[in-house]
C-alpha cells in the first residue's frame, strides 16, 4: 500500500518531528510513504480568516500534489476537515461566481481520499495496536475539529490505550476548545489565553507528564502557555508516542532537532533520560522565559 | 437594527479583554452556563429521535424562508379573519411609531411587556418612554435589568450576568422607586428573589390596559401566536389587558399547525432543558370566548435587516434560529467574554452571525463580531435547527476582510500565498528561519504580541520536514513525480 | 403602513425571487374554519414560482425548493408505550417531576377527593366556570364556589383562594395539559390569578401520548395555555425555581374509570 504524506506547513516547519514519527510508524506497518514534495498548506489559516479566494491557489496545488495517490494521510484533525469542508464550498462559491468547476472538481477529487492519521490507522489499516511503547501517564485533548468536525470519536482514546507502557488518565472536559482557533488566538488573544488557561488547569490537575494531542497547532498554543509557566507538562503528537517503540524510543529533543540525518534522531541516544517526569520536562523545546 | 444602546461599543477583542479579566462576571457564567449545559445534554439524549426533529425543524424553516413573501401573506389574512390587525415595519423607527401610535391611541400611558428579543432589538422601551408612555418588563431576568440599568447579556436569561447576592442588592434598591418595595428582610434565596418579583408586579399585572409582546412561532396557515415562558409572566400579559400588541420578526412564520410537534419539542429541551417549558400560550386573533383574553390584537411584523440576511444564501440560514440559546450556554468564548462584549442584544454565537447580518460591518463592534470565535463548532453541534455557525462566520469574515482596513493583513496574506504556492521559496524560509531561531525575541511586536503577551513561542527546528525527507527517503521515492512541482 | 407591507414583500422577493424554483403547495387552511389564505394551494399568486431560474450553485440548499409536505418528518411519532396505563403512569411520573402535586381518583371517589385537596390547602373560595360538573363540588363542604359567569375581573380572582378545572387533554411524554377554554375550563384567567389549581383529567380518553399526537386534536381557533407544572423561572443562575407569577401549587387529579 503507497501513501502519500501530507505533513502540513506547520509540521513541516515547525514540528518536523511529528511528520517524521508519522512516516516511520506508517513504515513500521509496512505502509510505503511518499512525500510529494509540491504540497505546502491546505490553506485553512486564509480560509479561516476570510481570505477565500487567496486559498484557492492552495486548493490547487494540493490537489495537484496529491493527484495519484490512493490514501492520503495528514497527523493534523484541523487540516483534513478544512480539506473535507471547505474545499467543497470553496469549489461551489467559485462556480456560484461563475468562474468555472475546475475548484469544485479539484476539492472532488481530493475530499474522498484524505485521512486523518487514526482515522487510517483504525478504518483502513484497521490496527489499534500499533506495536508501540511510551512508559508515561498520558492525558489527550481532542481538539475540536478532530471531534466534531471529522467525528474521530474514541479512535485515538483506542489506539493509545493500546500503547505499551502508557498509561492513560482522562482530561476533564475534554470536549472543550483550547482556545487556539488559528488567528483567533492573535485576533482575541484575551479571550483565547483565558480558554487556553482553563485547558491547562485541567490538564496539570490529571499529574499527567505528557498532555497528547491530534493537532500541533493547538499544542503549540497549550505548549506556549506551559512553558511561560514553566509547567511540568509535556505537549506532545499523538503520532511521536505511536511512533515510540522499546527498540527506538521517543527521545528529549526529538522535538527541536529535527533530526538532520535518519541516524541523529535515533542511533546514539538511549531512552528517555531519567525517571519519567524529568526526562519530559521541556526546557529545551521552547524559547522564552 | 437600531441597536442605539449599542453605539459607540469597542470591538469585541477590546471589550473582551475587560470582562474576561472581571472574576465576579466569569464566575456568574461558568457556573450557570456549566448547570444549563449538562441539564440540557440529559433532556435531549431523552429523545431517540433528536438528530430527525433537528431535520425536520432545519427543513421547515428553509422552505418558510424560501417562501417567504407567500406565507406572510397567508398569516395576514388569517389573523385579518380572526379579529387582529397586521401591521408591517421596515425598521426600527417604524416598529417603534407603529406602537407607539396604537398605545397612545387606547389613551393609556403605561404598558406591561413579555420578554421579547424583537422589541429589545429596536429600543421599543426609549421609544414608547420618549413618548411619554412608562413599559414595564415583566420577565425576571428582564425586570433585573430594567432596575438595574443594565443591558441585557444572554437571549434567555438577560441578566445571567448577575448572580443571587447582586439580584437582592438590585431589588432592595431599586423596586421602591417602580413600584411596589421589596420586602424588608429579602434573602439572596432564588424563592424569594422570584417571590419579590410576584408582590411587585402583581399590581401591575391587575391594572394594565395594554401589553407587547413577541412571539416565538406564527403560523401561516390559521394565524396563530405561540408564546412559550415559564413564569406566567407571558400568560398574564397575553391574557388580561384589552390591548395585545405584538411585535415579531418575519422570520418567526412557520407553515402548518402541525409543524409545532417539531418546534415544540426542541425549543423547550435546548432552551431551558425542560421536556416542556411550564407554560406555552396560544392565541388566534381575538377568537375565543366572549370576555377570554385582549379584544383588540395588532401584530406588527418586523423586517429591520431581515431581507438582507434573507438575501444571502450562505447568511440566511441564520434566520432559521428559534432563540433557544444553546449555542451561548455551550460556547466557551461566550462564557469567558460575557454577553455584553458582543455589543448587541444578540450575543454569543448566534448574536455574532446576526448581528452583522441585521446591523451591517461598517462598526468597529459589528466588523469584529464574525471574528469572535475559534470556530470549534460546539455551537452548531447543538443547534436544535443545524445553523451552521462557524460556516456562516467565516462567511462573513469573508465580508468583513473583503473592506477597507485589512490592507495590512491582505497584504501579507498575498505574501504568504506567494511562498505556499512555490515550495522552494517556502522551503528556503523555513531555512532561514531555522537557522535563525536563536535570534527571535521572546516578545514580538505588532500583531504577534497577541501571542507572546501570554504565550511563549515555539522553538524553530534546525531543519524543516522536507530537508529531513530529502536526505533520508527521497532518493527512492516521489522525486521524479513531484520534481515539477517543488520549483 | 401598506408602503411598508409593499417594500418588505418587495425585498423578500428580491432576496428569494430568483431561485424560488418550482410552484409550492402550502398546508391547506381549509378545515380550520377560517377559509383559505392567499396562495394557499395555488402558484399563481406565487412571485418568481416557475421562473424555472436554475438553482445556481452548490451553495443553494437543496432542501429549499421541496413543498411542504414532503419536509421529511422521520422523526418518532410516539417515544413510548401506547398503553393506556403505562401513559397514565407516564403522565403521573413527569407532571410531578416538574413539582406538581399528582393524585389519583376513581370517577366516584372524585368529590371527595377534590373536597380533601381544598381542606388541605386551608381553602375557603375555589373559583370554576360555569359549566364545572355540579358533582366536582358536591363534598367541599365549606368552600364557596365562586362561579365565573363572564364577569370576574382579575382583581377579584386575586382574592380567591383555589380554581378548580378540567383540560382538553393531557401529554403524557412532556407531562402537559392542555387548556383550551372547552368545557371545564373557562376563560384563560380563571386558572392564571389564584395561586392554587387543581386540574381533573380523565383518563384513559383525555391522555394522549405524545406531541404530534396532541396537536390534530386540538383546535387553533381556540384560546390555549399549555400547562407543564407550576409556574417556575431559571433567571437566577440558570437554576429552576417554582413559583412566580402563574399558580404556584399545581395540583392534578388523574381519574380513572374504576
Amino acid at each position: 500500500m503507497r501513501v502519500a504524506l501530507f505533513a502540513t506547513c506547520v509540521n513541516d516547519a515547525v514540528y518536523p518531528s511529528t511528520a517524521i514519527a508519522t512516516v516511520r510508524l506508517l513504515e513500521r506497518l509496512g505502509v510505503e510513504v511518499d512525500f510529494p514534495a509540491g504540497q505546502t498548506c491546505c490553506g485553512q489559516p486564509q480560509f479561516n480568516t476570510g481570505y477565500r479566494r487567496e486559498t484557492e491557489p492552495m486548493v490547487r496545488r494540493m490537489a495537484r500534489a496529491f493527484a495519484g495517490y490512493e490514501y492520503v494521510v495528514t497527523p493534523s484533525g484541523s487540516c483534513v476537515a478544512m480539506v473535507r469542508d471547505n474545499y467543497p464550498r470553496i469549489g461551489a462559491k467559485a462556480q456560484a461566481e461563475r468562474r468555472g468547476s475546475e475548484l469544485a472538481e479539484a476539492a472532488d477529487a481530493l475530499v474522498p481520499r484524505m485521512y486523518e492519521l487514526t482515522e487510517f490507522l483504525i478504518d483502513v489499516l484497521g490496527v489499534e495496536d500499533v506495536g508501540a511503547y511510551f512508559p508515561h501517564t498520558v492525558t489527550y485533548h481532542p481538539s475540536c475539529h478532530g471531534l466534531r468536525l471529522l467525528g474521530l470519536g474514541d479512535r485515538p482514546l483506542r489506539l493509545l490505550r493500546a500503547v505499551k507502557g502508557l498509561e492513560l488518565v482522562e482530561l476533564p472536559r475534554a470536549d472543550e476548545c483550547c482556545g487556539f482557533g488559528g488567528t483567533f488566538a492573535l485576533k482575541n488573544p484575551a479571550v483565547s489565553t483565558a480558554m487556553g488557561d482553563d485547558k491547562v488547569r485541567h490538564a496539570l490537575r490529571t499529574g499527567a507528564e505528557v498532555l497528547c494531542g491530534g493537532d500541533n497547532s493547538c499544542l503549540m498554543h497549550l505548549g506556549g502557555l506551559l512553558h511561560r509557566r514553566s509547567a511540568p507538562l509535556r505537549p506532545l503528537h499523538l503520532a511521536e508516542i505511536l511512533a515510540a517503540t522499546e527498540e527506538r524510543p521517543w527521545t528529549e529533543g526529538a522535538r527541536t532537532e529535527g533530526a538532520r540525518t535518519e541516524g541523529a534522531l535515533s542511533v546514539g541516544r538511549g531512552p528517555a533520560k531519567g525517571a519519567a517526569p524529568d526526562g519530559l520536562r521541556n526546557e529545551q523545546s521552547w524559547s522564552g522565559t | 437594527m437600531s441597536g442605539d444602546t449599542f453605539l459607540g461599543m469597542p470591538s469585541f477583542p477590546a471589550a473582551a479583554a475587560e470582562s474576561t479579566r472581571n472574576r465576579r462576571l466569569r464566575a456568574n457564567l461558568s457556573h450557570a452556563t456549566r448547570t444549563i449545559r449538562e441539564k440540557r445534554a440529559r433532556a435531549v439524549a431523552e429523545l431517540t429521535d433528536w438528530a430527525e426533529l433537528r431535520a425536520a425543524g432545519k427543513a421547515i424553516k428553509d422552505h418558510t424562508l424560501r417562501h417567504l413573501d407567500r406565507y406572510l401573506l397567508q398569516l395576514e389574512a388569517a389573523v385579518t379573519a380572526a379579529g387582529g390587525t397586521v401591521h408591517w415595519a421596515v425598521d426600527a423607527a417604524e416598529a417603534n411609531r407603529i406602537v407607539a401610535d396604537l398605545v397612545l391611541a387606547t389613551g393609556e400611558r403605561e404598558v406591561i411587556k413579555v420578554k421579547s428579543m424583537a422589541t429589545q432589538e429596536i429600543g421599543l422601551n426609549e421609544a414608547l418612554a420618549a413618548e411619554g408612555i412608562a413599559a414595564y418588563e415583566t420577565d425576571l431576568a428582564e425586570l433585573i435589568v430594567q432596575l438595574g440599568d443594565d443591558r441585557p447579556s444572554h437571549i434567555l436569561v438577560p441578566a445571567i450576568h448577575r448572580n443571587r447576592e447582586e439580584i437582592r442588592e438590585i431589588f432592595a434598591e431599586r423596586m421602591a422607586a417602580w413600584g411596589r418595595p421589596a420586602p424588608e428582610d429579602l434573602t439572596d434565596s432564588p424563592a424569594q428573589l422570584a417571590e419579590a418579583a410576584r408582590l411587585h408586579l402583581r399590581e401591575k399585572f391587575l391594572r394594565a390596559k395594554v401589553a407587547v409582546s413577541g412571539a416565538n412561532f406564527m403560523i401561516a396557515e390559521t394565524g396563530t401566536l405561540v408564546v412559550v415562558e415559564s413564569e406566567g409572566n407571558g400568560r398574564m400579559c397575553l391574557t388580561l389587558p384589552e390591548t395585545l400588541i405584538s411585535v415579531v420578526g418575519i422570520e418567526k412564520v412557520v407553515p402548518s399547525w402541525r409543524d409545532l410537534e417539531v418546534f415544540l419539542q426542541t425549543l423547550p429541551r435546548s432552551s431551558t432543558a425542560e421536556r416542556m417549558n411550564p407554560y406555552t400560550s396560544l392565541w388566534t386573533g381575538t377568537l375565543g370566548p366572549e370576555g377570554d383574553g385582549p379584544s383588540a390584537f395588532h401584530l406588527v411584523l418586523l423586517d429591520n435587516g431581515r431581507t438582507t440576511a434573507l438575501a444571502d444564501q450562505v447568511g440566511r440560514q441564520a434566520l432559521r434560529c428559534i432563540r433557544c440559546s444553546a449555542c451561548l450556554n455551550v460556547c466557551p468564548v461566550y462564557e469567558r467574554a460575557g454577553g455584553h462584549a458582543y455589543g448587541s442584544v444578540y450575543p454569543g454565537p448566534i448574536g455574532a452571525i446576526l448581528t452583522p447580518q441585521l446591523r451591517g460591518t461598517t462598526s468597529e463592534i459589528d466588523a469584529s463580531l464574525p471574528f469572535a470565535s475559534s470556530l470549534c463548532g460546539a455551537c452548531y453541534e447543538v443547534c436544535p435547527v443545524a445553523i451552521d455557525i462557524p460556516e456562516v462566520l467565516v462567511h462573513l469574515r469573508e465580508q468583513v476582510a473583503g473592506q477597507g482596513g485589512h490592507r495590512l493583513e491582505r497584504a501579507a496574506v498575498k505574501a504568504a500565498g506567494f511562498a505556499l504556492d512555490h515550495p522552494g521559496v517556502l522551503a528556503a524560509g523555513e531555512r532561514v528561519a531555522g537557522r535563525a531561531r536563536g535570534l527571535l525575541p521572546d516578545r514580538l511586536p505588532g500583531p504577534g504580541r497577541g501571542w507572546t503577551d501570554s504565550r511563549d513561542l515555539p522553538d524553530l527546528p534546525g531543519q524543516p520536514f522536507r530537508d529531513w525527507w530529502k536526505k533520508n527517503r527521497s532518493r527512492s521515492r516521489s522525486r521524479s513525480r513531484s520534481r515539477k512541482d517543488s520549483r | 403602513m401598506s408602503t411598508g407591507r409593499e417594500t418588505v414583500l418587495a425585498r423578500i422577493r428580491a432576496a428569494i425571487g430568483a431561485e424560488q424554483g418550482p410552484p409550492v403547495t402550502g398546508p391547506s387552511a381549509t378545515g380550520l374554519g377560517l377559509g383559505p389564505g392567499p396562495g394557499t394551494g395555488s402558484s399563481a399568486s406565487d412571485p418568481g414560482a416557475g421562473a424555472g431560474s436554475p438553482q445556481a450553485d452548490g451553495v443553494t440548499d437543496r432542501l429549499a425548493g421541496r413543498r411542504h409536505e414532503d419536509i421529511p418528518r422521520d422523526y418518532l411519532p410516539v417515544h413510548r408505550d401506547e398503553d393506556p396505563a403505562a401513559l397514565l403512569d407516564l403522565l403521573h411520573e413527569n407532571l410531578a417531576d416538574y413539582r406538581a402535586l399528582v393524585h389519583r381518583s376513581t370517577a366516584a371517589d372524585l368529590p371527595a377527593t377534590v373536597a380533601r385537596l381544598l381542606a388541605a390547602h386551608g381553602s375557603r373560595t375555589v373559583a370554576v366556570p360555569a359549566d364545572l360538573p355540579p358533582d366536582w363540588l358536591s363534598a367541599a363542604a365549606g368552600v364557596a364556589a365562586v362561579v365565573d359567569d363572564g364577569t370576574l375581573t382579575a382583581v377579584r380572582l386575586d382574592a380567591v383562594d383555589s380554581v378548580l378545572t378540567g383540560c382538553a387533554l393531557a401529554v403524557a411524554e412532556t407531562g402537559t395539559l392542555v387548556l383550551d377554554a372547552g368545557p371545564a375550563q373557562g376563560r384563560r384567567l380563571l386558572t392564571l390569578v389564584p395561586d392554587h389549581h387543581i386540574c381533573v383529567v380523565r383518563a384513559p380518553g383525555q391522555i394522549v401520548a405524545s406531541l404530534p399526537r396532541a396537536l390534530p386534536r386540538l383546535d387553533p381557533t381556540r384560546p390555549q395555555t399549555w400547562i407543564s407544572g407550576p409556574s417556575a423561572t431559571s433567571d437566577i443562575e440558570l437554576d429552576r425555581v417554582e413559583g412566580v407569577h402563574g399558580p404556584r401549587t399545581l395540583e392534578v387529579v388523574l381519574v380513572t374509570e374504576s
